[in-house]
């Protein structure tokens, strides 16, 4: 295995449509729920710990070996926003292209003829994860990394932001993101004994809410 | 399966440039508009529909920055179905989305040759941007960059990779020249000067041919991609 492959795959620049998406941040600003930095980490956390911690939880079953289409529709069902679903099919199938380019395989190929229209982008990052090599606990840290990098780039871009700030927030939820890869981890070795069901379903509302309030603006710089 | 250092490099299905359909058969050209906002972009790809679309199956892709404009504008000059325009968002990163990461582009496209093709010709509008930005070989197959006489004539001269290296560059408003000063003898030398042989054209679309000319060299970049087929 390599460890390397890890900073391929979580690295901002992979193409894989992320830059065009938010994670909420954008309904945040507008909202005024996030207007400078330590608002920037309070949000961070929130997310990390209810829709990170499903997506590394599915990444890291994905990687581990899970069958992916049970994971897509437990994925819909922890998804309760129909804005929310399309966003994460949407990234899932760019992130497919990316990965089959990155890491062939013929898993990725069954799971992108299986979803021509993408599945949920978690899933296909475990699966990725697998494809390159990767173990479900390197799934569930790009997962929970990319839970809460999107939306800090997202805050610099629109608060003008200083960046070091956000990177700053970033390096201090480290040891979090830590905490949330192991139990996403744990959770993905229940699933192969139990089923999707044991993996975790936290939720944040207002995530939820504010991505429909999103979806529906006309005037808006991220896709959500 | 995990790759290490002795497996090939080989690209067994679609995930860019690849001239040909998953059935093998040659996919639509792709041209990129690109340049400044409000330097006739969405001008030109509304003018190039109206030229090229009783000749060739057409489809376009728009990429505005914060809004729809550019989809409604060609929408409500009908210069196409609306089932054959489509906006991508980009994020605050227009470039990004035509270079460093082109997967929702080829998307875009690849769902318009499902949904309404086979198609001849997807033109893909970028969001006006700075001088550097360029479309990514794996996305366009030609690329036209679009500046204007109002930016300053100075532009030209400038160069950057939009001036100096895409296919064909446009200066386009030459009727609002003599309203802003602009020396248009002096835009055409200081682009050949950056380009040598490759195409500039000078255009107004208020006046004279139009998109005649422009909608010839895509003519002539259509029967060439045919050619090789
Ligand atoms: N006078 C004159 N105006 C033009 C010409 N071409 C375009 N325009 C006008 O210039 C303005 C901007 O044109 P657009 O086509 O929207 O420019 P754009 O490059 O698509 O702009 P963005 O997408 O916002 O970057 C519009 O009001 C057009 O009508 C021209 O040849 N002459
Ligand atoms: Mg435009």
């Amino acid at each position: 295995m390599s460890r390397a492959a890890l900073l391929v795959l979580a690295d901002g620049r992979f193409p894989a449509g992320g830059h065009a998406h938010s994670g909420g941040a954008e309904e945040a600003v507008g909202a005024g729920r996030i207007r400078d930095a330590a608002d920037l980490g309070a949000f961070c956390r929130g997310r990390l710990h209810t829709a990170g911690l499903v997506a590394a939880a599915l990444a890291a079953a994905a990687a581990d070996g899970t069958d992916p289409l049970a994971l897509d529709e437990a994925a819909d069902a922890r998804t309760p926003s129909p804005a929310l679903r399309t966003a994460a099919r949407r990234l899932g199938r760019q992130l497919m292209r990316a990965a089959r380019a990155a890491w062939p395989d013929p898993a990725l190929d069954a799971l992108a003829a299986a979803r021509p229209r993408g599945a949920h982008q978690p899933v296909v990052l475990g699966l990725a994860a697998r494809a390159a090599g990767l173990t479900p606990l390197d799934a569930a840290h790009a997962a929970a990394y990319e839970s809460v990098s999107g939306p800090a780039t997202a805050t610099v871009r629109l608060l003008s932001l200083d960046p070091f700030d956000a990177t700053a927030v970033l390096a201090r939820l480290a040891p979090e993101l830590d905490q949330v890869a192991a139990r996403a981890a744990e959770a993905a070795r229940r699933c192969a004994a139990e089923g999707p069901g044991a993996l975790p379903a936290a939720s944040a509302p207002l995530l939820e809410t504010g991505a429909e309030a999103h979806a529906a603006r006309p005037v808006r710089l991220f896709a959500s | 399966m995990h790759l290490d250092h002795d497996t090939p490099f080989q690209p067994h299905h679609t995930h860019s440039a690849d001239p040909h359909r998953p059935d093998g058969t040659r996919r639509a050209l792709r041209i990129g508009l690109g340049g400044p906002v409000g330097s006739g972009k969405t001008a030109t790809v509304a003018a190039l529909c109206r030229a090229l679309r009783d000749s060739y199956a057409l489809a376009v892709v728009t990429n505005d920055i914060y809004t729809r404009e550019d989809a409604e504008f060609l929408l409500r000059e009908a210069v196409l179905p609306p089932e054959r325009i489509t906006a991508v968002e980009t994020g605050a990163c227009p470039h990004t989305a035509i270079r460093d990461d082109i997967s929702a582009n080829l998307e875009a496209v690849e769902d318009l040759e499902e949904s309404v093709g086979p198609l001849d010709l997807v033109l893909v509008e970028s969001g006006g941007d700075n001088l550097t930005a360029t479309f990514s070989k794996g996305l366009a197959d030609a690329q036209i960059f679009v500046i204007d006489v109002a930016g300053g004539d100075d532009i030209p001269r400038k160069g950057g990779p939009g001036v100096t290296t895409a296919d064909l560059l446009v200066v386009n408003k030459t009727d609002l020249a003599v309203h802003v000063g602009s020396d248009l003898a002096r835009m055409a030398a200081d682009a050949k000067e950056q380009r040598g042989e490759l195409p500039v054209i000078l255009q107004s679309l208020r006046s004279g041919e139009g998109v005649g000319p422009v909608a010839a060299w895509v003519r002539e970049q259509l029967t060439a991609w045919r050619a090789t087929a």
